[in-house]
C-alpha cells in the first residue's frame, strides 16, 4: 500500500477538523456566553456578529465525518458506535441550536429561542469535548470492530474534556467579541476572556498532566529521548502566548486576543496529535490500518484537490467582506 | 419489553432518511423551476417571471436549509447505526456519498450565494447563470446519492475480499446496472413534485382571487410540465420495474404479490398479502396482468415470493403498498395534468373552481409519492444491505437497542419540531404572496442558506428589517 496516501488524508481530515473547532467554536463560544448578556439589545449584537458565518462554519462538520468515512473507513466504523451517545446528541444539539438561530429573530417570544441557543451550543461544544477525551483515552476494539459498551466513554477525563471545550470555545467566542463588537459586550468579554483564559489554561494543565500519568503510550512519547529533545518547546510556545494572550486582553488590543487563543487552541490541538500519531483510533489501530483502499483514497482526493481550494478561497472572501465591527442597537441586517 | 436493535436501527434511520428526502426531492425541481423562471426573464424581459423567480428563491431558502440540517445527521448516521456496512462497503461507496459532500459544499459555497444574496449586485445574466449552475448542482448531488443507493441495490465493479468491498472500475460502479433507470425515475419525480406544488399554489391563489397574473403563468407552466413528465414517468417506471425484474426478481414478486413462479402472474389491484400463508387473502386481480406488463405475454412467467425461502424475502406488505400508493399518485397526477390541460384548451382552466380545489388540496402528492417510492425500493431489497454482499441484521453497528431507542424519541421530537416551523414559515410565504417584499441584505452578502432562510422567516413574520 502507497504509505503516503493514509498520511494525505489524515492531514486533509486533521485540517478540516481544525477548521471546524476554530471556525465553529467561536460560534458555539458566544451561544455559551450568551445568557451573560445584559439584554436583548446587546444579544442581538452578539448575533450579529456571527449571523453570516455560522452556517459555514458548520460544514466543516460533514467535510470532517464525510472524509473519516471515504478515506478511514474502518475509523469511522469503530469510532461511531463507541461514541454513539456523544455523537448523536452533538448532532441534534447543533441542528436545535441552528434552528433558534434562525427563529429567535421572528418570534415574538425571545426568551425559548435564547434558551435553546445556549442550551444548545452548551451541549453541542460540551459532546464534542467528550468525543475527544473518548477517543484520546482509547477505544476498545477486537477484530476490528469496536468491542467495549455503550458507555465506555463516560469517563471523568473524557467529562472533564468536555468541560474543558466549552471552557476552550466561550474563550474563543469571548476573544472574537473583542474583536468584532464595540461597547459595553466588547468589555465585558474582556473580563469574561480573562477568567476562561485561566480556566483553559487549568484545563491544559491537568490533561497534558493527567494523559502521560494515565496512557503509558503518551508517556513514552513525550518523556523518552530523543523525543523529549525536539517536543519541549510545544509546552514553553504555549505559556508564552498564553503570556501574551492575558497582556493583550489587558492592553486596548482588539484583534490579537482572537488570533492569540488560535494560536492556543493549534498548540493544544499539536499537543494531541503528537500524543496520539499515528494512532487514528488509540490505542490499536494506526491511519494505515483503518485506511480505506488506495483506489477509493485516490478517487476521492482528485475531487478534493481540486475543490478545496475553492471552498477556502471562499471562507476567506467571506470573512473578508464582513469585516469591521458590530455596534449595539444597529438595525438587524 | 425487549426491543430488536436490527428493527429500531432501521426506524431511526429511515425516519431521518425520510424526512430529508422531502427537501432534496422539492429543491432539485424548485432550482431548475427558478433557473426556467430566470431564462424565461431574460428572454421576454416581462416582470412577472422576474416576481415568481424572487418568490420561488425565497420558499427555496428555507427548504433547503431544512435539506443541509437533516443532511448533516445522515453523514454520521452510516456509522452509528451501520456500522459493518461503513466497513464492508466504505470502499466503494464513501467516495460516492464524499463526492456528493463536496459538491454540495461548492455549491453551498459559491453559486447559492449569488442565487439567494446577489440579486442587486451581479448582471441579471450572471444571476440567472447562478440559478442554472444551482439547478445543475442540485441534480448533480443527486446523482451521486443515486448512484451510492444503486450500487447497494445492483453493486458492480468491485471485488470482494475478506469480506469487504474494493473498487476495481469507477465507471462501472459509479454506472452500475440499476442506476441510470433509478437516477431518471428520481430526477423525473422531484421535478414532478415541484411541478405540482407550484401547479397547487397557482390554484390556491386563483380561488382566493390573490396574484391573479401570477397564478395564472404558475398554473400554465405547471401544467405544460406535468403534461409532459407524468405519463413520461410512467414510461420511465416501467422500464425501472423491468430492470429490477433482471437484478432484483424477488422485489419485483413482493410488488406484484406474485407467490407461484410456476404461474403467470396476476395484476393484483388490491390484497392482503398474508407472509404466513403465502397467499393473498381478499384479493382483487386481473388475471395475466403482471405477466403482460413485465413479460409482454400474458402467459409469461417471472419468478414468485416462494422460490426463495422465507428469511429471503423483503416485507411484502411494505413493498406491495408502497408500489400501489405510488403509482395511484402517479395515475392521478397524470389525470390532473392531462384534465388541466383539456380545460386550458376549452378556456376554463381558470374559472373551473372544483378542479381548482382538489389541485390545490393535493400539494403534497409528489412528496407522498417519493417517500412511498424509497419504501419499495429500499424494504424490497431486504433482507439485504447491499444486494447479495451484506444482510441488514450483519450490518448494524454494535449499539445497544436503548440507546437507538432513546435518541429515536430524540429525534422525533427534534424533527417534529424543525419541521413544523419550517412548514409554517413556507405557508406564511406562500400566504404573503410574490407581490409580498423581497429579501433584502443591506449589509452585504451572507452566504448560505440557513442566512437566506432566516431572511425569508423574518419577513414571513412581517418584520422585515
Amino acid at each position: 500500500m502507497e504509505w503516503y496516501l493514509p498520511v494525505i488524508w489524515a492531514g486533509l481530515i486533521g485540517t478540516a477538523v481544525a477548521m471546524y473547532v476554530i471556525l465553529d467554536g467561536f460560534d458555539l463560544g458566544i451561544g455559551i456566553l450568551f445568557p451573560f448578556a445584559r439584554n436583548e439589545t446587546q444579544r442581538d449584537q452578539m448575533m450579529r456578529s456571527i449571523a453570516p458565518f455560522w452556517d459555514g462554519n458548520e460544514t466543516w462538520l460533514v467535510l470532517g465525518g464525510g472524509g473519516l468515512w471515504v478515506a478511514f473507513p474502518m475509523a469511522y466504523a469503530i469510532i461511531m458506535p463507541a461514541l454513539y451517545l456523544p455523537v448523536i446528541v452533538m448532532l441534534l444539539a447543533l441542528v436545535f441550536r441552528g434552528v433558534a438561530f434562525e427563529f429567535r429573530t421572528v418570534s415574538d417570544s425571545k426568551v425559548w429561542w435564547n434558551f435553546a441557543f445556549t442550551f444548545g451550543s452548551l451541549l453541542a461544544a460540551f459532546s464534542q469535548g467528550v468525543i475527544l477525551g473518548g477517543l484520546i483515552q482509547g477505544i476498545k476494539v477486537e477484530n476490528g470492530q469496536f468491542a467495549g459498551g455503550h458507555l465506555d466513554w463516560a469517563t471523568p477525563f473524557a467529562l472533564l474534556c468536555g468541560a474543558a471545550l466549552v471552557c476552550g470555545y466561550a474563550l474563543l467566542g469571548a476573544t472574537f467579541l473583542i474583536m468584532k463588537t464595540e461597547g459595553e459586550v466588547a468589555e465585558r468579554a474582556r473580563g469574561q476572556a480573562k477568567i476562561l483564559l485561566l480556566g483553559v489554561l487549568a484545563f491544559m494543565a491537568v490533561v497534558s498532566l493527567y494523559t502521560p500519568y494515565a496512557f503509558e503510550r503518551i508517556a513514552t512519547r513525550w518523556f523518552s529521548l530523543p523525543n523529549f529533545y525536539y517536543l519541549w518547546p510545544v509546552p514553553l510556545v504555549t505559556a508564552l502566548v498564553s503570556y501574551l494572550l492575558w497582556r493583550w486582553l489587558g492592553t486596548e488590543r482588539d484583534s490579537l486576543p482572537f488570533v492569540a487563543t488560535i494560536v492556543l487552541f493549534l498548540l493544544g490541538y499539536l499537543g494531541l496529535v503528537i500524543s496520539s500519531y499515528p494512532y487514528l483510533v488509540p490505542p490499536s489501530l494506526t491511519v494505515w490500518d483503518t485506511a480505506a483502499a488506495p483506489a477509493s483514497q485516490i478517487f476521492m482526493l482528485i475531487g478534493t484537490v481540486f475543490l478545496l481550494p475553492i471552498i477556502l478561497g471562499y471562507v476567506v472572501f467571506v470573512y473578508w467582506l464582513f469585516r469591521g465591527k458590530v455596534r449595539e442597537g444597529e438595525a438587524y441586517h | 419489553m425487549e426491543f430488536d436493535p436490527v428493527l429500531l436501527a432501521r426506524v431511526q434511520f429511515a425516519f431521518t432518511i425520510a424526512f430529508h428526502i422531502i427537501f432534496p426531492s422539492f429543491t432539485i425541481g424548485l432550482s431548475a423551476y427558478i433557473a426556467t423562471l430566470g431564462v424565461m426573464w431574460l428572454r421576454t424581459g416581462e416582470v412577472r417571471y422576474h416576481r415568481l423567480m424572487r418568490f420561488w428563491t425565497k420558499i427555496f431558502a428555507v427548504s433547503f436549509a431544512m435539506g443541509v440540517v437533516s443532511g448533516i445527521v445522515l453523514s454520521y448516521q452510516f456509522g452509528t447505526n451501520w456500522s459493518r456496512f461503513s466497513l464492508v462497503a466504505g470502499n466503494v461507496v464513501g467516495p460516492l456519498i464524499g463526492y456528493e459532500v463536496l459538491t454540495a459544499f461548492f455549491l453551498e459555497a459559491t453559486f447559492l450565494g449569488v442565487l439567494l444574496f446577489g440579486f442587486n449586485r451581479v448582471p441579471p445574466g450572471v444571476y440567472v447563470l447562478s440559478a442554472a449552475i444551482v439547478a445543475i448542482g442540485t441534480a448533480t448531488s443527486a446523482f451521486w446519492i443515486l448512484s451510492a443507493n444503486s450500487w447497494m441495490q445492483t453493486p458492480a465493479g468491485h471485488e470482494m475480499r475478506d469480506g469487504i468491498a474494493y473498487p476495481a472500475d469507477w465507471l462501472t460502479i459509479v454506472f452500475n446496472p440499476s442506476f441510470p433507470y433509478r437516477f431518471a425515475h428520481m430526477l423525473n419525480a422531484a421535478y414532478l413534485t415541484t411541478g405540482f406544488v407550484v401547479l397547487a399554489v397557482g390554484a390556491r391563489y386563483l380561488i382566493q382571487g390573490k396574484h391573479i397574473q401570477d397564478a395564472r403563468t404558475m398554473m400554465r407552466m405547471g401544467l405544460w410540465l406535468m403534461a409532459i413528465l407524468a405519463p413520461l414517468q410512467l414510461f420511465i417506471g416501467d422500464q425501472h420495474g423491468l430492470n429490477t425484474l433482471q437484478h432484483q426478481p424477488i422485489k419485483i414478486a413482493a410488488i406484484e404479490a406474485h407467490w407461484d413462479g410456476s404461474k403467470p402472474g396476476a395484476l393484483v389491484l388490491f390484497a392482503w398479502p398474508d407472509e404466513k400463508a403465502e397467499k393473498n387473502l381478499y384479493e382483487i386481480a386481473i388475471p395475466h396482468g403482471a405477466s403482460l406488463i413485465l413479460r409482454h405475454d400474458p402467459n409469461g412467467l417471472f419468478p414468485g415470493l416462494t422460490s426463495v425461502p422465507p428469511q429471503d424475502r423483503p416485507p411484502v406488505p411494505n413493498v406491495f403498498f408502497g408500489f400501489r400508493i405510488m403509482v395511484g399518485i402517479g395515475f392521478y397526477m397524470i389525470a390532473a395534468a392531462l384534465f388541466g390541460c383539456f380545460l386550458w384548451w376549452r378556456g376554463t382552466l381558470f374559472e373551473t373552481r372544483w378542479y381548482l380545489r382538489i389541485v390545490s388540496w393535493t400539494w403534497w402528492s409528489g412528496f407522498v409519492a417519493v417517500i412511498a417510492g424509497w419504501v419499495v425500493t429500499e424494504s424490497g431489497r431486504q433482507p439485504w444491505l447491499v444486494q447479495g454482499i451484506l444482510r441488514t441484521a450483519d450490518a448494524i453497528s454494535p449499539v445497544p437497542a436503548a440507546s437507538l431507542l432513546g435518541t429515536l424519541a430524540l429525534f422525533v421530537v427534534c424533527y417534529g419540531i424543525v419541521f413544523s416551523m419550517g412548514i409554517y414559515y413556507i405557508n406564511r410565504i406562500i400566504n404573503k404572496g410574490p407581490e409580498g417584499r423581497v429579501i433584502e441584505q443591506p449589509e452585504g452578502l451572507p452566504s448560505r442558506p440557513l442566512t437566506a432562510a432566516e431572511g425569508a422567516a423574518r419577513e414571513a413574520m412581517g418584520k422585515g428589517g
